[in-house]
């Protein structure tokens, strides 16, 4: 398989992920409003998912379509960050990660922009409207979370420091990667690590926040060597498809 | 018991030039959230070009039981209106 | 065109009226009639009532029911559905799920907003409603146990509920005509979502298309009883009549779904599970067979499949999320705070 289609797999299946994710919690928000508003995140990220797999489908051509390769590939295939795995343990949970992972999926799609490959480019231009609303929506939340309480503050942290050590891995860059980047396709990642935590640190600090200072990391997400928790989201997710192979829905 | 996120009344001009109309209403804790909501709710099928968001409790409205003396005396104000005002045929669209 | 009747009937009238009220506090047993008949003028010459309106304790408290027991039915209806996001079987049906059980949530938020304008707040419907002392639609009692139920749901529960929204645009209440006029507008997908899972089932597999004819055995009665109580039964229907509530009657309502739902099924292929069911020539509608009414009443009264996950389900979202909507009012309250202190 080509480099740029595992590229847009490391892409897209992080939107497939959280918007997965998200999905798990319509109807069962702490408010009306934030389900209507999860649920609008959660599709903006599915509607991205499928603009990426449509352009890998035809990469790959032999009729492949976007669901076969969002439903019918073996969890080492899936290239998703550990981070948008993660359980939606508490709303500070659900608020945390989106915020960890907007601000960088901000910063790559904004690059991405500029990709001479025009598909990608057309994705990231349409996608970064998306975005930009989300790491708002998220940030706002986490400080509200974060200077709310003295019950939402510690609940806030304790997301916060729970799920920092995902963050590393986001500035990880497969073999895949490197090529596409190589050939001034992709954006490298890891040049805007600096500016994401430094983003990411003030933005804490407002909330009233302690930027953690984790000297460990886990990663391997990119590689497809998950958590535990991706064997379950799969199940759920490749459900149908598996149980009732090729059969059109 | 805690307290409940406040009521809001939502305004949305639904093209460039049209006016802003009341959409309907939602809860949220502040402006910016009662903004970020009505996006959500009241827009999400394109709907809108510009929210305004007004905190229930400060519009003040007209006392229905007080319509006769608020609208009826302009009823009968008929020169307002320009099929008051007799012309000739002649003269065309005045 | 100022003839006594229509000055009578007019709210000038009515301002008269309650300026005497005032005046004296207490309004004799004449002074509400008098204020109750010039109120159902009104409505018979299809005037909207608005909140701030003059209207009768009962009409108020009968819209609080009426229009909360809509709202808590979107509510709770977004949980047998949601119960498939993550597991619908393509992306294209992913997302059109997400998008109807999302509407579902603004449908209850238009609603509750429209009951709150008559001076019941959100968090109180929502006591009524955790505490079992409101009532739901009974259709979401009902599991979802395969994917052709969420067709099902949009073809045959979407299309009840249609049938009993669409009159519900003209009511006599402002703000719930109005809510009314947006849910039915954003719900003409909902059926059309449903019922093309449904078509796509009949014309896939056999396995598929059992799949959708047992959706179709389970979704069938409950969604006729969804329509209510029949007539001898239902006690609401008269005055709600008068204050078009209703246009028409539970038993012709249901009639109406019938008659347009058999020849859909035909189209899909599959078999109504009721074998009463057949064409009157002289009347011109189907007749069908009876419906156990036990078994709508035992869910209604809370022994349904599903009661209890339903309830549960909507406490827990409600309970857990106390200290997020705690957290944002107090950091409301705190910018508040720190702009008046700028400010000085």
């Amino acid at each position: 398989m080509n480099n740029l289609y595992k590229y847009l797999l490391t892409i897209a299946d992080n939107s497939l992920i959280l918007a997965q994710r998200l999905g798990e919690l319509c109807g069962h928000g702490p408010s009306l409003e934030t389900d209507i508003a999860i649920t609008n995140i959660s599709l903006d990220l599915l509607g991205q998912t499928r603009s990426y797999y449509q352009y890998a489908a035809k990469l790959v051509g032999e009729n492949k379509t976007e669901d076969d390769i969002a439903f019918l590939r073996i969890e080492r295939d899936y290239k998703n960050c550990l981070l948008v795995e993660q359980p939606n343990t508490h709303f500070g949970f659900v608020i945390g990660r989106q915020y960890l992972f907007d601000v960088y999926h901000y910063m790559l799609i904004e690059k991405l922009q500029n990709s001479p490959d025009e598909n990608l480019a057309a994705i990231a231009k349409k996608g970064i409207k998306e975005v930009s609303y989300h790491k708002r929506f998220s940030g706002d939340w986490v400080k509200r979370l974060g200077d709310g309480t003295e019950e939402s503050n510690k609940k806030m942290q304790e997301a916060i420091d729970d799920l920092w050590r995902y963050t590393n891995e986001l500035f990880y860059l497969t073999e895949a990667e490197k090529e596409v980047v190589k050939e001034g396709i992709g954006v490298d990642v890891s040049s805007f690590k600096e500016e994401y935590y430094k983003e990411v640190s003030e933005l804490l600090t407002e909330a009233t926040l302690t930027v953690p200072e984790n000297k460990y990391f886990t990663k391997g997400g990119k590689e497809g060597v998950h958590t535990e928790h991706m064997g379950y989201i799969l199940a759920e997710l490749q459900y149908m498809q598996r149980t009732y192979p090729n059969m059109n829905w | 018991m805690s307290k409940n996120w406040p009521l809001w009344e939502i305004f949305v001009r639904s093209k460039n030039g049209l006016e802003h109309r009341h959409f309907g209403s939602l809860h949220a804790a502040d402006a910016e959230m009662a903004l970020e909501n009505a996006r959500d709710v009241y827009t999400r099928r394109n709907e809108g070009v510009s929210i305004w968001v007004v905190e229930s409790k400060n519009i003040t409205a007209s006392n229905p039981a007080e319509n006769g003396e608020m609208f009826e005396p302009a009823q009968n104000k008929v020169y307002r209106h320009p099929t008051f005002y007799d012309l000739p045929d002649e003269v065309k669209h005045m | 065109m100022y003839d006594e009747l229509s000055y009578k009937l007019s709210t000038f009238y009515i301002a008269e009226l309650i300026v005497g009220i005032k005046k004296k506090d207490i309004m004799s047993e004449k002074e509400v009639k008098n204020l109750e008949e010039i109120f159902e003028a009104r409505i018979a010459r299809d005037e909207k009532i608005e909140p701030k309106d003059w209207m009768p304790e009962k009409y108020r408290k009968t819209h609080i029911r009426q229009i909360s027991q809509h709202a808590h039915s979107e509510i709770i209806g977004m949980l047998p559905e949601g119960n498939w996001i993550t597991r619908a079987p393509s992306l294209r049906r992913k997302a059109a799920l997400l998008a109807k059980v999302q509407d579902e949530a603004g449908h209850g938020l238009y609603l509750y907003s429209a009951c709150e304008t008559l001076g019941v707040s959100r968090d109180e419907l929502y006591d009524q409603l955790h505490s079992g002392k409101a009532k739901y639609s009974s259709i979401f009692n009902y599991p979802t146990i395969t994917w052709a139920d969420i067709g099902a749901i949009g073809w045959l529960v979407d299309g009840a509920a249609i049938i009993n929204q669409v009159p519900l645009c003209n009511t006599s209440f402002g703000p719930y005509a109005r809510a009314m006029v947006r849910v039915c507008k954003e719900e003409s997908f909902h059926q059309r979502q449903g019922y093309e899972i449904m078509l796509t089932l009949c014309r896939g597999t056999e396995e598929q298309k059992a799949m959708a004819q047992d959706a179709l055995n389970r979704w069938w009665w409950p969604s006729l009883m969804m329509l209510g109580p029949t007539d001898a039964e239902s006690v609401h229907t008269e005055q709600s009549m008068k204050w078009k509530l209703k246009r028409k009657s539970n038993d012709e309502l249901r009639q109406q779904f019938i008659d347009q739902t058999v020849p859909q099924a035909d189209i899909l292929g599959l078999t109504i599970p009721d074998p009463d069911l057949k064409w009157n020539e002289e009347t011109g509608h189907y007749d069908f067979g009876e419906i156990d009414w036990e078994e709508f009443w035992q869910v209604v009264k809370g022994h349904g499949p599903c009661n209890k996950e339903r309830m549960s389900a909507r406490v827990n979202a409600w309970n857990n999320g106390e200290w997020v909507r705690d957290a944002a009012m107090a950091y409301a309250e705190k910018k508040e705070a720190n702009k008046l202190k700028e400010a000085i």
